[in-house]
């Protein structure tokens, strides 16, 4: 999942440790977002007359962003981050799969109950349920009980699709 | 005005059968939401804030109150019963609350929290109350180049001052500030990091980054590190109520801990952790019984929750005074009071007097509800902590999604919400604070239009930044607040991250 993946499992010495992988790749990603900054500050035109106009601020964050990508990058090579534990990618991956399903059924039109079971379904196995068909049972009767709560009783309209016309 | 007139105005609002109603929901469904594990105050503000959509704006805030409260209260239950803190300012609480709980006396932890919270609570509310005015009288005062210059301070007491790394404070704090120029520019129309996607034209909403960050980032670090930790629920055995003893020894601590609390929640220096660490600090070295800490003293329990709770209506005081939120939660109260399109802050109080002053009463009465309710219903509570984690989580997530699913059900706005998720969890893996990015992005724009506005007024003189003694002073303070952590080493000890 994290692009440090490879440096975590490496035992960590308490002093001068060596180069932090990880950390040279977010002072690179500040740096970066500061250069976004700074191209979408371009395009914008300065209409006031006196004080400072909307290109201003994004140039100051920008620089601050600047700023700061250094000191990250100070602290990655001297190896100054907090040291950090495995991590499981598997479940990270299965949530994360959870969640383009629910923005991939709620896009097609598949509604609300489909899209929060999916997600319920897939997180569960992601903290290591097997059950999986148990758990989409619990998941359609808890969303289908969301969805009319929320349609009926607070009238906020959740997105529907094939089974929520059923209802 | 007169604080008592307009208090006794706002108690009227507040004691309509319908407010009470909102009140009395509002605390339960913020101690339900709080008690759950890795949900802190501000995620449960955050979860919450769908539900309240369709009410008026008066209803609405009474039903924030209640919310607010309630998940602090739930957060110190949870911090108790299976030590698992979901916001730094209950980690105090955890230390002896949770040793109390293992030797069969979580019922007299719980019960002191509860107490101790209320009487605060009550304290820390009336201070609210005359403070807010004498305040406002103030603030009326304030230019635009003196809200800049405090709005700059609380930036960097956010992020740089008490956090374990200023340079990772304040990258988080610049990255919410970055998102804050997400949209349109309000003064000239122009669209700002939009990248030609209409959904972006109207900005990062608040809600989406804190239920990302907090509630999806959250989970996906419990996932990825599930083999590291063992949760375990303490039973409560024994009795739930306190001996005379424990009454003894809680109430100087409770009384100690609001008079730690409230001042320093009302300072622009943000968040529940110092004076709760302050508080446990003290209790530890004045008590009598020295060797009970660190095994389950009640002292421990009493003084932290009591700052806690004094601290949270501490923190009012800056929102509705100044409309500056010193805290994730506080942003996200904030948040509360922009969908309505009302901002806090000194014209609030003159416009809708009734709103406010409704909204401090209810904090009485939501105290009140949070006493009486609580103890009774701890059977309940923890049988909410004690749903087995995979279900708890992809319950979360549901409730989570569903919040932004309800708000706007676009792709666009649900990517962005899991775009968030996935940084909240490397920011958290990788020990970046969480608060001061919803802070960047709540109250980046504010401060940016106040200084345009300045240099505005004085026709682009920057010096007009330092003319103000007001704001000279705020900008000096920020700076040495912005150095201090360089110099000085030791102040990290106050973690300022709240999740």
């Amino acid at each position: 999942m994290t692009p440090d993946s490879a440096s975590s499992e490496r035992p960590d010495a308490p002093a001068s440790r060596g180069v932090d992988r990880a950390g040279v790749v977010i002072a690179a990603a500040l740096a970066a977002l500061a250069g976004v900054l700074v191209w979408d500050s371009r395009q914008l035109q300065a209409t006031t007359m006196y004080g400072m106009g909307p290109e201003v601020m994004p140039v100051v964050i920008a620089i601050g962003l600047g700023i700061l990508a250094i000191g990250n990058l100070i602290d990655a090579l001297r190896g100054n981050l907090p040291p950090r534990e495995s991590a499981d990618p598997r479940a990270v991956w299965l949530i994360l799969a959870g969640l383009a399903l629910l923005i991939a059924i709620i896009g097609f039109g598949g509604g609300f109950i489909l899209a929060t079971s999916a997600l319920f379904v897939t997180t569960s196995a992601a903290f290591g349920r097997r059950a999986i068909l148990v758990d989409l049972g619990i998941a359609l009767v808890m969303s289908t009980l969301i969805y009319l709560a929320f349609d009926r009783l607070l009238t906020l309209s959740l997105p529907a699709g094939p089974l929520e016309r059923l209802l | 005005m007169d604080t008592f007139a307009a208090l006794a105005h706002g108690m009227a609002v507040a004691v309509q059968p319908m407010n009470l109603l909102y009140a009395l929901i509002g605390v339960f469904l913020g101690t339900a939401v709080g008690v759950l594990p890795g949900i802190g105050p501000a995620l449960t503000v955050a979860l919450l804030l769908p539900v309240t959509y369709k009410l008026d704006p008066g209803g609405s805030l009474i039903m924030f109150a209640g919310i607010y409260y309630g998940g602090m209260y739930g957060g110190s239950t949870t911090a108790i019963l299976i030590n698992t803190p979901g916001e730094s300012a209950s980690m105090a609480t955890a230390l002896e609350g949770n040793k109390m709980a293992k030797a069969g006396r979580g019922g007299p932890a719980l019960a002191t929290a509860a107490i101790g919270s209320f009487v605060a609570g009550t304290i820390a509310t009336i201070g609210l109350a005359f403070l807010a005015p004498w305040l406002v009288d103030f603030a009326v005062r304030f230019g635009p180049e003196d809200y800049f210059a405090l709005m700059c301070v609380a930036f960097v007491t956010v992020s740089a001052t008490f956090g374990d790394s200023p340079i990772r404070g304040l990258t988080s704090l610049f990255i919410g500030l970055t998102l804050g120029l997400v949209g349109i520019d309000k003064l000239t129309g122009q669209a700002r990091l939009a990248f030609g996607i209409p959904e972006l034209l109207d900005g990062v909403e608040v809600t989406t980054l804190a239920v990302g960050l907090f509630a999806l980032g959250e989970a996906l670090y419990v996932a990825s590190r599930r083999h590291h930790t063992e949760e375990k629920l303490e039973p409560i055995r024994g009795s739930l109520w306190m001996t005379k003893e424990d009454w003894k020894r809680s109430w100087k601590p409770w009384l100690r801990g609001t008079m730690f609390g409230f001042p320093i929640g009302a300072l622009p220096a943000g968040g529940a952790e110092i004076p709760t660490f302050l508080s446990y600090s003290t209790e530890k070295r004045l008590t009598k019984h020295p060797e009970e800490f660190g095994k389950g003293a009640i002292e421990g329990v009493a003084g932290p929750e009591a700052a806690n709770n004094a601290s949270a209506a501490g923190t009012l005081v800056p929102l509705l005074t100044l409309g500056l939120p010193t805290s994730a939660t506080a942003a996200m109260m904030l948040a509360g009071f922009q969908q309505y399109g009302l901002n806090p802050g000194p014209l609030l109080f003159a416009e809708r007097p009734d709103l406010v002053w409704g909204l401090i009463a209810s904090l009485f009465i939501a105290n009140v509800m949070l006493l009486v309710l609580n103890l009774p219903l701890v059977g309940l509570w923890v049988k909410l902590l004690a749903i087995p984690q995979p279900w708890l989580y992809a319950g979360i997530l549901v409730f989570a999604t569903m919040g932004t699913i309800a708000a706007k059900p676009s792709v666009v706005e649900l990517s962005m919400l899991a775009g968030f998720g996935v940084m909240g969890f490397l920011m958290r893996r990788f020990d970046f604070p969480i608060a001061p990015v919803v802070i960047g992005l709540i109250l980046g724009p504010i401060a940016e239009s106040q200084l345009r506005r300045a240099l505005a007024i004085s026709l682009g003189d920057p010096m007009t930044l330092l003319q103000s003694p007001m704001s000279a002073t705020l900008l000096g303070i920020a700076l040495i607040a912005l150095l201090a952590p360089f110099v000085m080493k030791g102040l990290g000890r106050f973690k300022a991250n709240e999740d």
